[in-house]
């Protein structure tokens, strides 16, 4: 039972990250753009938070500084994809590059400069109850942040004029423009908006997942996390769904290798990244429920005709 | 007085040539600045980055060296981009490479053939190919984003180089690092000359730039490629099959990396280890841009990219800067680029305020 719970939590956990980056990019592709920098941008937001707790500043604090590290170097996108109208795709890969480069070179003064963990919350009485306790109680406050971005993401995109418009401009850009929309302020807004989500992705994993700082200790997440957006079909709860996938995947694999499989342990890593190919392959064979969902105008510059 | 953003009548040719000269400035600005920002004089340490690694033969020689992998790759993803296939798993396509050509090095039985390295060629080129084979199937046949399965797949293949090198494969005279033997004399690319490192890799990179520009601007699929780039609707309905575009370009960029692969390995490494690749495959990308996606563009890419490298190295060891700097280079002489490239298609007007 122990191991059991071990599993689930550390699923959730694992899964955290994924939540917050895959959900900022889903707002950003939602708007009809598509950033390939979520790697760069969670580096920044990883690198900052962690750098924030190294030089004494309390962890909430910490934690908002990678979230504005994430935002702030979205904004370099931005620029780029929405005022230069510059290919999307290369845009996102060069900001993947800069958020590794300049991360690891502001990263190098921390060493491995070992930092306390994101306490996790306790609860008098509640996370006492057996079961429930352990499983659902006791988790570090970014875990409920990410279901709380969750709830309020859903219910912006679906339930508020503004999420109409952000949509609206997603599936045609034109017609927004036409309406009267501001096109790119909003695309704007949707940018930073996912840099912040990515910087807290980032942060999460420096300051609470793994509480130290590595060169490139996304490993990829970024990346799994656009895989994300895909197998969600552009839903919110099934970014969830995928996330928790994913964590489990990565859990299995540190407890296949506590006990003792017998596998090697570079061969179960890839395991995540091989699963992100299977699900890829499964989501895109149907294409009419990819295309139900997928913003008309992604990844296509917009210029206003004036 | 404020500017206004107007549309060329038709894109500026001089800004298309223009473009990655003015990116390439902005960078060595903006690199200025950044090094007066830490305090090093930034004139001598822009030379300690620039100029002085290509001060002697020895750096000439590193210089071209480096070049080589990254224009070879970059030839190869530039067909696929041309055609909007977007391969980015160049890394993993190089490393599988250099893993099936070192095979064929380390376990061939006659390790004195004649036959080795060209058997190792084929083994890395086909290896490449067929690394990047998967995502191609994928694409053509299943719908299946590219750009995520062959990053995928670089994460895949970096682990599983890092398996073979800690194990199966581990030199067991090797003092415990994860590298496997050295090849033997006959699976190595000679130096021309000792003194340095340059080996005939370099022809191979010629070969590969003046087959992309033939490929690209003298045949008819080259051209039909672009046109499912540019216009996929009338490629369609000219009968180009997108699959077709997607099958060539990623296997021609699988192709290219997993021979650079192999030449990383029987050149200036000599065996297998994780650091087969210093980012050659990523950097490639950056250097099909800058060079336009065009043959001749992407040497003098790969000449400035493989600059970044060496300079990079050279501030690390002079100036004990980091050598993430590279990194920081390359991203911003893209996004430089992508910016300047703004200016083939749009002009900026000066408008008076209105009364």
């Amino acid at each position: 039972m122990d191991l059991f719970v071990a599993i689930f939590t550390g699923t959730i956990i694992a899964a955290t990250p994924l939540v917050f980056a895959a959900l900022g990019e889903l707002v950003v592709e939602k708007s009809g753009v598509l950033n390939l920098g979520i790697e760069g941008m969670m580096l920044m937001g990883a690198a900052f938070a962690f750098g924030a707790v190294v030089a004494g500043y309390s962890m909430p604090l910490a934690i908002a500084a990678g979230a504005l590290a994430g935002a702030v170097t979205s904004l370099l996108f931005g620029v780029l994809a929405l005022t230069f109208l510059t290919n999307q795709y290369a845009a996102g890969l060069a900001l993947a590059i800069f958020g590794s480069g300049v991360s690891a070179f502001l990263g190098r003064g921390f060493g491995s400069a070992p930092i306390e963990a994101l306490h996790r919350i306790h609860m008098p009485l509640l996370s006492e109850i057996p079961l429930i306790g352990p499983m659902l109680l006791r988790f570090d406050p970014m875990v409920y942040l990410a279901l709380l971005m969750l709830l309020l993401i859903t219910w912006f995109l679906y339930r508020t004029k503004s999420g109409l418009i952000l949509r609206t401009i997603g599936e045609s850009p034109q017609t927004a423009h036409a309406i009267g929309y501001p096109v790119i302020k909003i695309r704007y807004m949707a940018v930073l908006f996912g840099g912040l989500m990515a910087g807290l992705a980032g942060a999460y994993l420096s300051v609470a997942y793994t509480p130290l700082w590595v060169e490139n200790m996304t490993a990829g997440k970024g990346w799994i996390a656009l895989a994300l957006v895909v197998f969600a079909t552009w839903r919110p709860l099934r970014v969830l769904l995928g996330a928790w996938l994913f964590g489990g995947m990565t859990i299995l694999q540190l407890h296949g290798q506590a006990l003792g499989l017998g596998v090697p342990s570079e061969l179960l890593s890839a395991l995540p990244y091989l699963a992100t190919i299977i699900v890829l392959v499964i989501i895109s064979q149907n294409r009419q429920m990819l295309a139900l969902h997928f913003p008309a105008s992604l990844a296509k510059p917009f210029r206003p005709a004036t | 007085m404020r500017f206004k953003i107007e549309q060329r009548p038709e894109p500026s040719s001089l800004m298309r040539v223009g473009a990655p000269v003015v990116a390439t400035v902005l960078t060595l600005l903006f690199g200025s600045i950044f090094f007066a920002m830490l305090g090093h004089d930034p004139v001598a340490t822009l030379h300690a980055f620039f100029i002085a690694p290509l001060n002697s033969l020895h750096g000439l020689s590193e210089w071209l060296l480096k070049a080589s992998p990254l224009i070879l790759i970059a030839c190869g993803l530039a067909v696929g981009f041309r055609a909007n296939v977007w391969n980015i798993g160049a890394e993993g396509q190089l490393i599988i490479g250099a893993v099936a050509a070192s095979g064929v090095g380390l376990f061939w039985p006659n390790p004195e053939s004649m036959l080795l390295l060209p058997l190792m060629f084929l083994a890395g080129m086909g290896a490449g190919m067929a690394w990047a084979a998967i995502p191609a199937f994928l694409r053509a046949r299943m719908n299946t984003n590219e750009i995520l399965v062959t990053l995928m797949l670089t994460y895949i293949a970096t682990l599983f180089l890092s398996w073979l090198v800690h194990g199966p494969w581990r030199d067991p005279a090797g003092f415990n690092y994860p590298q496997t033997a050295l090849l033997p004399v006959a699976a190595m690319l000679e130096p021309f000359d000792y003194s340095y490192r340059l080996n005939p890799s370099i022809f191979i990179t010629m070969v590969a730039v003046v087959a992309m520009w033939l490929f690209t601007d003298r045949s008819f699929l080259g051209y039909k490629m672009s046109v499912s780039g540019a216009a996929p609707l009338a490629a369609r309905y000219a009968g180009f099959r997108e699959s077709a575009a997607v099958w060539i370009g990623l296997l021609a960029g699988g192709a290219a990396a997993g021979i650079a692969g192999m030449a990383e390995a029987a050149g200036p490494l000599g065996q297998l280890s994780p650091q087969i690749s210093p980012g050659y495959g990523f950097a490639a990308i950056i250097v099909a841009f800058v060079g336009r996606l065009n043959a001749f563009g992407i040497v003098l890419g790969g000449l400035l990219m493989s600059l970044l490298f060496l300079g990079g190295e050279g501030v690390q060891m002079t100036l004990g800067l980091p050598s993430a700097l590279t990194r920081i280079f390359q991203g911003v002489l893209l996004f430089f680029l992508l910016a300047a490239d703004f200016f083939i298609f749009y002009r900026l007007r000066r408008v008076r305020e209105k009364a």
